[in-house]
């Protein structure tokens, strides 16, 4: 798409479209420098009132170890954003590579290819990252990998769907009647006309893996200490709950803002043809 | 009886809302009348705002479409003067789609959604709206009236649910039926009789009609005036016989000389035929293959026919005639069960795996649809281009050249090679559709319903089109088509096809006259001619003496629809294969002369 | 049509409803197979993690050989799963007692549960999804729109945390735990319930609502609904009797696949409100490490959504004529 063009489609926006655009632009720039803007290292124990309220000093106010909780968030986030844009990658990676060879290859592979991600798909998916985390542990490469298989076969399934549609378009028939190959008529035919129908698939498998892994971390089954994404913030301070403190809502909020912006840009970007 | 018209239109414009935000007029500033028991026909191409201006006679638009104009049926107005139009939906004002299959709601039986509208409007009890709609179902011909009903949408043929919507229509007794585009989606030799079908029972329910139509053909049988509109204007009206007899606007002579597709160029005949296709005893079809050595749903059955060099072979048949599964075959894309398909006298492999790139390079395919036989994400530069590296390895500045000669083969600019596809006409995409095949320099294109979807002006424009090339390239066609007026305008030899077997073949001309086959016959005597009256002077076509035989493949495929068949030889053994002496082939039981008398 | 007719009609669609019954064991097996490769290529087997650091190799291959651990894998798989079909998934490696027991006790718990959350979800859903499908872009439906859309995406423990802050911390009317007490009054039985029940529900219904949505506006951009329109179909009349009749497949199999969802959430809920089900137990049972306990659990989590989703095809097949018929 060109700039204007661009430009054009997020002016005409509805005002959720602009916020998620917004929330979504907020938090890839936490990611990129949060650790940069932190105010106090973020294991340093800082405050010596546990679960303080907001003040000038801590905006957010002190966890349950008197740790200043921006500076814990500004990092944490960085973790969440930072695993769920890898493990997203891969998942989609996968998901549509498999998609398009199970679209243009012979019919066994396709079958084969079904039939493993139909299993994988029958577990639903916070059973299988249990039962992967229990088999494997959950170092950070060993996490980001257990949630980006998680959701490979929901990729995999959308995509498929959508290259054996184009597969049976004309234009495809006119590439192999040609005599093209199969990887030809998988990228350059089919490919590119399932990136836009994707990108919301994308996008809502990023919110999944953003709750799948802040899921984890909250059992304490995610990142370990001393590594803590917002999933792990909220799981150290629920102890905090009984007072409402600060320590425990604001990186649910977090994981809520970025997930709601992810959603609600989406929508605004697939507005025009979904209705 | 009311003096005043029934239907009056004055001034009427519907707008939607353009891409930019601001409103777009389809329908601009259309008026017209219909007296009590009169038929009006709306005519015109695509995007001529004629299933819109029907649809607004219901006070109905789609998509956000705003009406504004003064429509008045009987006592019924737009804004709601005496009654609102919408309130007379179904009631005294009830429409008949296009595509019925669509239309009806497959999750409920027919009869329910036949006596829907007299039981919302409370114009029947259940039990007597069920009569009606059986004396409906009888009166218009479909089998068993009592049961038919009871059925799902998915069980019955095109045809019979037409049909089925015109009862659904009529059921309330309707003043005014629109009919819009009722027979475009059904085969030519289904059509008349159901025209003929809606024409009586309107008749005798004295109902007003509005017809909705881009054929003029038909038009001219239903119509006691024609309204002919051309992007949302109204460009001529006047009675039907007037209108044909005497076409006062330039763009109505367009329509009526379109209706008789004639090309200007004609090839010359080689001097020395060489065979360039031939295909021989083609078995194909679809599924797995049983251990008699036929697949699941087979589709063709002992297919042969042969095209020289430079020749223009025509395959007409109908839906389900497997036309186009012979030009799949030849292509390669499916592999036939038995037969073979020989180019220039090299056999070639079942598929196009097992083909060289030089054997794919001489045949190219065209398909029907030119919206999806482009990639919306290549640019018609990007699509020549990979044809000319594939196939001639060029490259570069010598690829660009020659993208810009083939656009200008097909008569288009230069630039459109700069342009990604969705941004083209149909026409305009047909014409890439069809250079696409050309750079590949082929000996023979296959082309499947090529004109089928296009308008019938811009159809004679392609039909120039390929006329034109194959004299100046000398490359040969098979010409595949369901509409038989097309392939004689292009072709030098015609194969009937019925139900994947060869019923006729032979020149052009042998089908101008007898002996005809009884197929080729019905279909040719199906084609609506443009003169009022000719429905009415087609005799109802003779009864098929062994209608309530099932279809059997060991026997003729027609026999349950031949008025000809013989008792005793049709219903008994396969019919032979018969040269007439002027040269042509048929499949029939009758002889020459039983054929001609 | 005939009585033999109707009756071969229905054969039909019991002949496809035992076919996706024989699909759904099959992909059962298969799914035990992978639950059980994956849970058998733990670096340290079981008997390392029962004994710790500290074991000697002689007392490891003692303790393996006991556990039947030095066998092949596909003797010890279909032991595995003989063990299971027979309803004794074998012991507990750290409370040490049979598993079948555990589970018995925790299953009824999140059974309760999961029925109560999916009570309450249901009728909003369908409430919010037909409201939105009919006003699709109008106001209605774009602030439905957006409210589901947000509901989607929250993590389950900060709608909890909002609740027992709303509730519990200044309200005072719920418990920010859930405990039952034996005997429950209805009252005590509602109040101990309502708040994992709310918070299961709000992620349940904005995903079901949302797919309830989209079936219907599928159906409605189809020609017949048109046609319907055209013959005087009142609003009320063309939802209910011409698109729900054809949106039946889309919106059980919708169903199927939210309840599954709150087989997820349930994992959190139980967690925050201390609930003692089966999902907090296969949370504890991966903390740890007592694969036997953890693969029962997987295997009734698995069984139970395959469950859902045969159901939900059955009654698919059933509602469309054209599969009934098949």
């Amino acid at each position: 798409m060109k700039r204007g063009n661009l430009a054009r489609a997020i002016r005409a926006f509805p005002w959720s479209g602009k916020l998620g655009l917004a929330l979504v632009l907020f938090w890839i720039t936490i990611a990129l420098v949060g650790r940069l803007i932190a105010p106090y290292p973020s294991g340093a124990f800082v405050s010596y009132e546990v679960f303080a309220g907001a003040s000038g000093k801590f905006w957010f106010g002190s966890d349950f170890l008197g740790r200043d909780v921006l500076s814990r968030l500004l990092v944490g986030a960085q973790f969440t954003v930072g695993l769920s844009a890898v493990a997203v990658t891969i998942a989609v990676a996968l998901g549509t590579g498999f998609a398009l060879t199970a679209a243009v290859g012979p019919r066994w592979l396709d079958e084969l290819l079904s039939r493993a991600m139909d299993t994988l798909i029958s577990i639903p998916s916070k059973i299988f990252a249990l039962v992967l985390v229990a088999a494997f542990g959950s170092s950070i490469l060993l996490l980001t990998l257990i949630v980006s298989i998680t959701y490979v076969p929901g990729n995999f399934r959308i995509a498929r769907s959508l290259a054996v549609g184009l597969a049976r378009l004309d234009y495809v028939e006119v590439a192999r009647a040609r005599g093209e190959g199969r990887p030809y008529i998988a990228l350059v035919e089919i490919l590119p006309n399932m990136i836009r129908p994707l990108f919301a698939d994308i996008g809502l498998r990023f919110v999944f893996i953003v709750l799948l892994l802040s899921g984890l971390s909250f059992l304490g089954l995610g990142l370990q200490p001393p590594d803590a994404d917002l999933g792990s913030l909220v799981r150290e301070n629920v102890n905090g709950l009984g007072e409402g403190a600060l320590a425990i809502l604001v990186p649910a909020l977090a994981i809520a803002s970025l997930t709601v912006g992810v959603n609600l840009l989406i929508d605004a970007a697939t507005q025009g043809k979904v209705q | 009886m009311n003096p005043a018209p029934h239907v009056e239109v004055r001034n009427l414009i519907v707008t939607v809302p353009g891409p930019d935000g601001a409103p777009l007029r389809i329908v601009d500033d259309v008026s017209f009348e219909v007296a009590r028991g009169e038929v009006l026909a709306l005519i015109g191409e695509s995007g001529s705002g004629k299933t819109t201006i029907a649809l607004a006679l219901m006070g109905y638009g789609r998509g956000g479409a705003a009406i504004s104009g003064r429509i008045r049926v009987g006592d019924a107005t737009l804004d709601g003067g005496g009654a609102s139009l919408a309130a007379q939906r179904g009631r005294q004002i009830s429409y008949v789609a296009q595509s019925a299959a669509a239309a009806f709601n497959p999750a409920r039986r027919v009869i329910d959604q036949v006596i829907e509208p007299a039981l919302i409007h409370r114009t029947a009890s259940s039990g007597d709206a069920r009569a009606s709609a059986v004396e409906l179902f009888r009166a218009l011909g479909l089998p068993s009236p009592e049961t038919i009903g009871s059925r799902y949408p998915h069980e019955l043929s095109g045809g019979q649910l037409q049909r089925l919507m015109a009862a659904m229509a009529l059921i309330t007794r309707p003043d005014l039926v629109i009919f819009d585009e009722p027979t475009t989606a059904l085969d030519v030799t289904t059509q008349v009789s159901v025209l003929q079908a809606f024409r009586r029972v309107v008749r005798q329910q004295g109902a007003t009609g509005v017809y909705v139509s881009h054929d003029l053909a038909v038009v001219a049988q239903m119509a006691d005036q024609i309204l002919v509109l051309n992007r949302g204007r109204v460009r001529e009206h006047n009675r039907t016989g007037k209108l044909l007899a005497a076409p006062a606007d330039d763009y109505t002579q367009l329509l009526i000389a379109a209706a008789h597709p004639h090309v200007k160029a004609q090839a010359a005949v080689p001097a020395k035929p060489e065979p360039l296709l031939e295909i021989a005893g083609l078995h194909a079809g679809y599924g797995p293959i049983d251990r008699e050595g036929r697949p699941t749903l087979p589709v063709l059955s002992d297919v042969s026919l042969t095209i020289m060099r430079g020749a223009a072979v025509g395959v007409i048949g109908e839906s389900g005639s497997g036309k186009s599964t012979v030009a799949r075959v030849v292509a390669g894309l499916l592999a036939p069960v038995t037969g073979t398909v020989s180019l220039a006298g090299e056999p070639l492999a079942p598929t196009v795996s097992g083909r060289t790139r030089e054997q794919l390079r001489r045949v190219q395919i065209v398909f029907q649809n030119a919206d999806v036989a482009l990639n919306p994400a290549h640019s018609v530069g990007d699509i020549l281009g990979r044809v000319l590296r594939f196939y001639h390895d060029l490259r570069g500045a010598d690829a660009q050249r020659r993208v810009a000669e083939l656009l200008d083969l097909i008569r288009l600019p230069a630039a459109v090679a700069e342009r990604r596809c969705d941004e083209l006409s149909g026409g305009q995409k047909q014409r890439v559709n069809l250079a696409r095949a050309l750079a590949a320099n082929p000996d023979l294109i296959l082309c499947d319903e090529v004109t089928s979807a296009l308008d019938t002006v811009v159809r004679g424009a392609i039909l120039d089109l390929l006329a034109d090339l194959r004299r100046d390239l000398g490359v040969a066609y098979m010409f595949i088509s369901h509409d038989i007026a097309t392939v004689k305008a292009l072709c030098d030899e015609i194969v009937v096809l019925y139900k994947g077997t060869t019923v006729q073949s032979g020149r052009r001309e042998s089908y101008d006259t007898p002996p005809l086959h009884p197929y080729t016959d019905l279909l040719i005597r199906s084609v609506p001619e443009l003169r009022p009256g000719w429905l009415a002077d087609e005799t109802v076509q003779a009864a098929a003496p062994f209608a309530h035989m099932p279809e059997s493949t060991h026997l003729c495929r027609l026999l349950p629809r031949c008025p000809l068949a013989i008792s005793g030889r049709c219903d008994a053994i396969a019919p032979p294969l018969r040269k007439t002496s002027a040269g042509h082939m048929l499949l029939c039981h009758r002889t020459e002369a039983e054929l001609i008398g | 049509m005939s009585a033999a007719n109707r009756r071969s009609l229905w054969r039909g669609a019991g002949r496809l409803i035992v076919k996706r019954v024989g699909l759904a064991l099959v992909t059962l097996l298969l799914v035990s197979a992978v639950i059980f490769t994956i849970s058998g290529l733990l670096p340290g087997d079981a008997a390392q993690e029962v004994l710790g650091r500290g074991a000697t190799p002689e007392q490891i291959a003692a303790l393996r050989h006991e556990m039947g651990l030095d066998r092949p894998a596909p003797v010890r798989y279909a032991e595995w799963l003989a063990d299971i079909v027979r309803g004794d998934p074998g012991q507990s490696l750290v409370a040490n007692k049979p598993v079948a027991d555990i589970i018995s006790e925790r299953l009824p718990n999140t059974l309760t549960l999961a029925a109560l959350a999916t009570l309450v979800s249901v009728p909003f859903a369908f409430l919010i999804g037909i409201a939105s499908a009919v006003s699709r872009g109008r106001k209605l439906d774009r602030a439905l729109n957006i409210a589901t859309l947000s509901m989607v995406a929250l993590p389950e423990f900060l709608v909890a945390t909002i609740a027992v802050l709303v509730f519990a911390v200044e309200l005072l009317w719920l418990p920010s735990i859930t405990i039952v007490p034996k005997n429950p009054t209805f009252a005590e039985y509602v109040r101990a319930y309502a708040m994992p029940v709310m918070v299961l529900a709000v992620g349940v219904v904005a995903q079901l609502s949302r797919m309830i949505r989209a079936a219907i506006i599928t159906e409605l951009d189809r020609p017949y609904v048109e046609m319907a329109l055209l013959k005087g179909v009142r609003p009320l009349r063309l939802i209910f009797r011409h698109v729900l009749p054809n949106a039946v497949g889309p919106i059980v199999n919708a169903m199927a696949l939210s309840l599954s969802y709150l087989f997820g959430g349930a994992i959190i809920v139980e967690t925050i409100f201390n609930y003692p089900g089966l999902a907090s137990l296969m949370v504890n049972a991966v903390t740890s490490r007592d694969m036997p306990l953890l693969q029962a659990c997987a295997m009734i989590f698995c069984a139970a959504y395959l469950l859902l989703v045969l159901i939900a095809d059955t009654i698919a097949i059933l509602a469309n004529p054209r599969l009934r018929q098949a």
